[in-house]
């Protein structure tokens, strides 16, 4: 018998706030994060969810003077130390740390040393300020990364070597991943609209997240969450397409059902991936057909914080946690028309809705997939 | 009109790694994208990024260069036609 | 957590040779990386074109896995083996080429050809794609290769039968340093699967 895995911690640092009750106000009042920026690179405009430089620097301070930091380190410390404090760190103790590109921006200065854009010196800066003793887990698998992340600490907690983990994600708006967007032809020219008629692509954004996963039953409440099953599968197609049939996804959520002993039709909610590009809303919708969850309420949080990368699956977490407590969806902003051949139950406004049982999806770049069905702890 | 052809299909073979492909083994006509050299969607994203950076010209639309990427025959009539430098 | 599982075939490639199952079966005196892939990709018979698109991770990822994988895999089954992989430099090799052609203003040319391997899990992407791995994947960085994590989440992927094998990859590639050590973890084989063994693999 596997051990129990929850989730008892969340939080988050984005546009829309740096806690979870200002985020959720943000978005039950429909606001979004996106917003219209200037010139970076030889972009003259561009719309992304980007957080003010000038606040989180004042939120930081509230935690420490040291500035030696970069502007994501500080987002990140920001995201983890509300949740750290209450627990102990032992040698038990997991540091799951989801991104992809990391400190990519210290590449615009040809005079850093290159170790400093690695990955892993990210995590450890992190890591040493929090003291963990445990060697830093960095999960670095695209846009599926954060929701990964969960999948990966859980499992390690199950393999018996740690007792419970910290999970961290996040990502920033840089040059470098505007213009690789851009250059794909995968940038929207307005706010992103997931699932709509008429969207045309990914607005990228920036935020941080981060939970705690315990296997202790004795850190449970009420309205808690515990992971019941999780699958990442690839579709085995395209390094930059997803499946046209939606077949690791579709792997990847009825491997999570296999794990969880559950039937699909228990599903009260999917916080989906919902880039807004053509093929990825697309092949969703045919993913989620062929599991007979059509009916099943769905959003993509990407019209509030646009595309968050390595940050997206944690953050949505968080935010679908939210709503599982609550017992409230959100709306899923930029739709208005449906804009995917299969029949979806698109989350068009607000609304009450009793969640027990709830999946969160995302997929990505090299065609991995990843889904990770959560239970309510009542 | 030759030249242009000629000096298209090296760039083509050099910048999309062709590699065990020669100029000698690409007609005119044949197809880019499909049976024909098996171009895929990174590819026509990599051809906009060629018509911009070698000839000057930029495909705002995407969808454009679906016919204008069929054959060396097309691309380069549009080349011809359409180019700043 | 008790483990009853095997290596059954592993390939290192390092210094421009590589290494299968104990066994030196390629070597290039002199040359670059390129060069060598090159070389070694005619050598094993590929015939895979797209090899010539992928970035240099990528390539050694494919080499490892396709030098192990050619013999066993049958295409038209469903194989579940899973993929493993992890490094220290991430995609940087790319990331830095990527940056390069976005650094002068007046001759900007992002190339979409370069930005897609500027993630490090494209590599798995690769090697599913050839293979028709339609299966658990996911990939890591750790400052130095890490056998305690790789080796616990195998199991871990065999134990709960979200896998019936694993391809576990160190594939780090910065530059001209590389090093991958490519190993197939199943419930049958001679070496026992353990930090331990796995370490020495690392180390041979």
């Amino acid at each position: 018998m596997k051990k129990n895995v929850y989730i008892t911690d969340t939080n988050c640092v984005t546009p829309l706030g740096f806690d979870v009750v200002s985020n959720w106000d943000a978005l039950l009042k429909g606001q979004s994060g996106i917003g219209l920026h200037e010139k970076l690179g030889m972009l003259e405009s561009f719309y992304a969810a980007v957080i003010d430089s000038e606040q989180l620097d004042t939120a930081f301070s509230g935690i420490s003077k040291d500035n030696h930091f970069t502007r994501l380190e500080k987002m990140l410390i920001l995201a983890l130390a509300p949740i750290i404090g209450q627990h102990k760190i032992t040698n038990r103790t997991a540091f799951v740390f989801s991104t992809t590109k990391g400190n990519i921006r210290l590449l615009e200065n040809e005079n850093n040393p290159i170790e400093k854009a690695h990955l892993s010196a990210l995590a450890k800066k992190i890591s040493t300020f929090f003291g963990f003793v445990t060697e830093p887990i960095v999960v670095s698998n695209a846009c599926v990364s954060g929701v990964l992340a969960i999948a990966v600490a859980k499992r390690m907690i199950q393999t018996g070597v740690y007792d419970n983990a910290f999970v961290l994600a996040g990502d920033e708006v840089s040059e470098f991943v505007l213009s690789g967007f851009n250059s794909f032809q995968a940038m929207s020219a307005m706010p992103c609209t997931p699932y709509d008629k008429e969207r045309s692509g990914v607005t990228l954004g920036e935020a941080t997240a981060a939970v705690y996963l315990t296997s202790d039953s004795d850190e449970v409440r009420q309205g808690d969450v515990k992971v019941v099953g999780d699958g990442a599968i690839n579709d085995a197609n395209h390094i930059s397409g997803p499946s046209r049939t939606g077949e690791g996804l579709f792997r990847s959520i009825k491997s999570a059902f296999a794990e969880s002993g559950l039937q699909t039709n228990v599903t009260d909610y999917i916080s989906a991936h919902g880039t807004a590009t053509l093929y990825n809303d697309e092949m969703e919708a045919i993913a989620f057909n062929r599991l007979g969850l059509q009916k099943v309420p769905v959003n993509s949080l990407k019209g509030y914080y646009g595309h968050t990368l390595g940050a997206s699956g944690l953050l949505e977490t968080v935010i679908a946690i939210e709503s599982a407590r609550k017992n409230q969806l959100i709306g899923s902003k930029g739709f208005s028309a449906m804009g995917v051949s299969q029949p979806i139950e698109v989350v068009a406004e607000k609304k009450a809705k009793e969640i027990k049982y709830f999946l969160k999806t995302a997929s990505g770049f090299g065609g991995c997939n990843t889904a990770v069905l959560f239970e309510k702890v009542s | 009109m030759e030249a242009l052809k000629q000096e298209l299909k090296s760039k083509i073979i050099e910048v999309l790694n062709l590699e065990d492909i020669a100029v000698e083994d690409i007609n005119d006509n044949d197809a880019l994208f499909g049976d024909g050299l098996g171009l895929d969607s990174i590819d026509a994203l990599e051809l906009i990024v060629l018509l911009d950076k070698e000839y000057g010209i930029k495909l705002t639309d995407p969808k454009d260069g679906k016919a204008i990427f069929e054959s060396i025959e097309t691309m380069s009539k549009y080349i011809a036609a359409n180019r700043t430098k | 957590m008790k483990a009853n599982n095997y290596i059954s075939n592993y390939c290192v490639i390092e210094n421009n040779s590589v290494i299968l199952n104990s066994g030196r079966e390629f070597e290039l005196q002199n040359g670059s990386f390129s060069e060598f892939a090159k070389a070694a990709y005619k050598n094993f018979n590929m015939e895979y074109p797209k090899f010539f698109k992928m970035d240099n991770l990528s390539k050694l990822a494919f080499l490892g896995s396709e030098i192990i994988l050619k013999e066993l895999v049958n295409q038209e089954e469903n194989n579940n083996i899973a993929l493993v992989f992890a490094n220290r430099s991430s995609s940087l090799d790319t990331d830095v080429k990527y940056q390069n052609s976005i650094a002068d203003k007046d001759n900007y040319f992002p190339s979409p050809a370069v930005f897609v391997y500027t993630l490090p899990n494209i590599c798995i992407g690769e090697i599913s794609i050839k293979y028709k791995l339609q299966s658990e994947n996911a990939f890591f960085v750790f400052e130095e290769f890490n056998a305690g994590f790789i080796t616990n989440y195998a199991n871990l992927l065999l134990e709960t039968n979200k896998a019936e094998k694993v391809l576990c990859g160190w594939v780090e590639c910065y530059q001209e340093n590389y090093k991958a050590v490519v190993y197939l973890v199943e419930k049958q084989g001679h070496t026992e699967h353990n930090e331990e063994t796995v370490n020495t693999l690392y180390n041979k």
